[in-house]
């Protein structure tokens, strides 16, 4: 059964070359996620100096990685299995998953439209899309190692 | 009386003399009036911290609740365990479906013995085993906090354990083997002061080890990999090695970690997950000098490494 909708999935990924992998590809876009809220962290933390540039480009980061959120793209059924850290509950509860990724959107989207003007602004504002990162992993994430 | 009965009053009579010794090492230990006394009068206010400190509204908020809700403690959650499914009861104030009928001493003989109003052991599911080494005042100062708390209407459901492990009165032999207020690690004379109390924060009320710690097939924590990383109790994951050991934290500093209990943020900037989240939000209620604390003691444990097995290379598909 497994097997027949690996294969079935795997048809259908033919179609969407660009996500050859969606694994990797889901990844990669996490990385992102991750370096971008490295730069407004250290920024936050005081390690660097403010500037509105770098601030405004780490959210539009965020903002785009969240609109490449294609679940069915990047999740199709199956790839629990694999060297990943997605938990099963995102297949078993699709519309718990998809309500996350559109909050990210929304909350990173409207960041962009308004970004923090100082330090101070730059915490509250990590630390709100924070609570999105945080929100989704608790649920649909498993550390394996 | 037939064969049987006969045999039952023989098996009993035989018995007897074990079962007595066993019913009597399982009697519940209450505290002494001199510990009673301690406990003096709460505090609410410095009450609160030790609340967060605890994590008491991870377990006993209704499961997903975010802001306010957190602190209206009716229970409902589910913790699915080997031994069965426990349910976190309601401890709000409410006089009858919570604890405000409670006296403090009560609620001390919950926290520090497990061992409630009625005389029955806890499960360990409510991690009392940490609890027991809270100082009393922090636990007058607690309970003074509860009680602004609002109160809940409603009792939470019940247990589903199956026997033998249904039973209450045998927890007291569990707790012979591993009730203890005695600290877990012995700090290094030379560890920096604020080690110690985040000793306390990490062994008492934070009871990190809880998780953090691998148990042995009795329930029982591994005291010799304290902190060393286990197979999580519920799902496919596990809970990581928090010493310095291999596969465990030894390249993040204080700095570091006080940041992530803070932040939610690992050093390379991966967000918390799983059961960590709950924890880590209380942990942001804490006074800065509290998570720094905490990361000294981890800092100073002994190093391990992991706690548990190795994963199998991943099989797609399979
Ligand atoms: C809607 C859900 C969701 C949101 C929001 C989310 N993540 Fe993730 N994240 C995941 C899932 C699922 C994985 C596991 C991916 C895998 O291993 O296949 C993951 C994995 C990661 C990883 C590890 C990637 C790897 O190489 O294994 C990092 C780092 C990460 N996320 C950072 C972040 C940060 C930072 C944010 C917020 C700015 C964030 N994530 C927001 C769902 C989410
Ligand atoms: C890991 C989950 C968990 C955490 C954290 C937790 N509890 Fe509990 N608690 C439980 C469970 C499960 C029970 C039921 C135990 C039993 O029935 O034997 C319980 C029972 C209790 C009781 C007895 C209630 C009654 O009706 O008899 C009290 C009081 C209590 N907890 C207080 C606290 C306080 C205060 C904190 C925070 C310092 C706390 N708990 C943190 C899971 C938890
Ligand atoms: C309810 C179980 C639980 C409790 C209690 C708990 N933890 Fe955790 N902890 C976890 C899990 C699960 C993770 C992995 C989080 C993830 O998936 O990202 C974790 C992760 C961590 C990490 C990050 C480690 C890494 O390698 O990423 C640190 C540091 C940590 N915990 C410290 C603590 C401290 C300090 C306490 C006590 C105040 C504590 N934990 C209590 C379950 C728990």
């Amino acid at each position: 059964m497994r097997k027949l909708i690996l294969a079935i999935s795997a048809l259908a990924l033919a179609g969407t070359a660009a996500f050859a992998d969606p694994i990797a590809d889901r990844k990669a876009l996490m990385k992102a996620n991750g370096k971008a809220a490295g730069q407004l962290g250290a920024i936050a933390k005081g390690e660097q100096p403010f500037d509105a540039a770098a601030v405004l480009a780490a959210l539009t980061t965020l903002s785009e990685d969240a609109a490449k959120m294609d679940v069915a793209a990047l999740f199709p059924a199956g790839t629990d299995q694999g060297d990943t850290t997605a938990s099963p509950k995102i297949w078993e509860d699709m519309a718990g998953f998809q309500a996350k990724v559109d909050k990210f959107k929304a909350d990173t989207a409207a960041a962009v439209a308004a970004p923090p003007q100082d330090v101070e602004a730059v915490k509250a504002t990590l630390g709100a899309l924070g609570q999105n990162c945080g929100g989704c992993h608790e649920t649909f994430r498993i550390k394996k190692s | 009386m037939g064969l049987i009965g006969k045999l039952a009053v023989a098996a009993v009579l035989l018995g007897g003399a074990g079962a007595a010794v066993a019913w009597f090492l399982s009697a519940p230990v209450l505290l002494d009036a001199e510990a009673v006394a301690a406990l003096g009068e709460g505090d609410a206010t410095k009450g609160e911290r030790i609340f967060w400190a605890g994590g008491c509204t991870s377990c006993h908020a209704r499961p997903k609740s975010e802001g306010p809700a957190r602190l209206e403690l009716a229970g409902g959650l589910e913790l699915k365990t080997p031994f069965g499914t426990f349910v976190a009861p309601n401890i709000s104030p409410h006089p009858q479906d919570g604890i405000g009928g409670w006296s403090l001493e009560d609620f001390a003989n919950a926290m520090l013995r497990g061992v409630s109003p009625a005389g029955e052991h806890y499960y360990p599911a409510f991690p009392y085993s940490s609890y027991t080494r809270m100082q009393p005042a922090d636990i007058a100062d607690l309970y003074a906090f509860m009680k602004t708390l609002p109160a809940v209407e409603g009792k939470a459901a019940g247990h589903q354990l199956g026997f033998p492990f249904n039973i209450r009165r045998g927890l007291g032999l569990w707790k012979r083997l591993y009730l203890s207020d005695e600290p877990v690690v012995v700090l290094a004379d030379g560890a920096p002061e604020n080690a110690r109390a985040g000793q306390y924060l990490v062994e008492g009320p934070g009871h990190c080890g809880e998780c953090h710690t691998p148990r042995q097939f009795t329930g029982g924590l591994k005291k010799d990999q304290w902190l060393a990383g286990a197979v999580a109790a519920e799902g496919d994951g596990i809970v990581p090695n928090i010493t310095s050991g291999e596969g465990g934290i030894g390249d993040w500093s204080g700095g570091d970690i006080a940041s992530f209990l803070e932040t939610g943020f690992t050093p390379d900037f991966d967000s918390v997950g799983g059961s960590m989240v709950a924890v880590q939000k209380n942990m942001a209620m804490l006074p800065a000098a509290d998570r720094e604390a905490i990361a000294a003691y981890l800092k100073a444990v002994p190093p391990h490494p992991n706690g548990y097995p190795a994963r199998q290379p991943a099989q797609p598909g399979g």
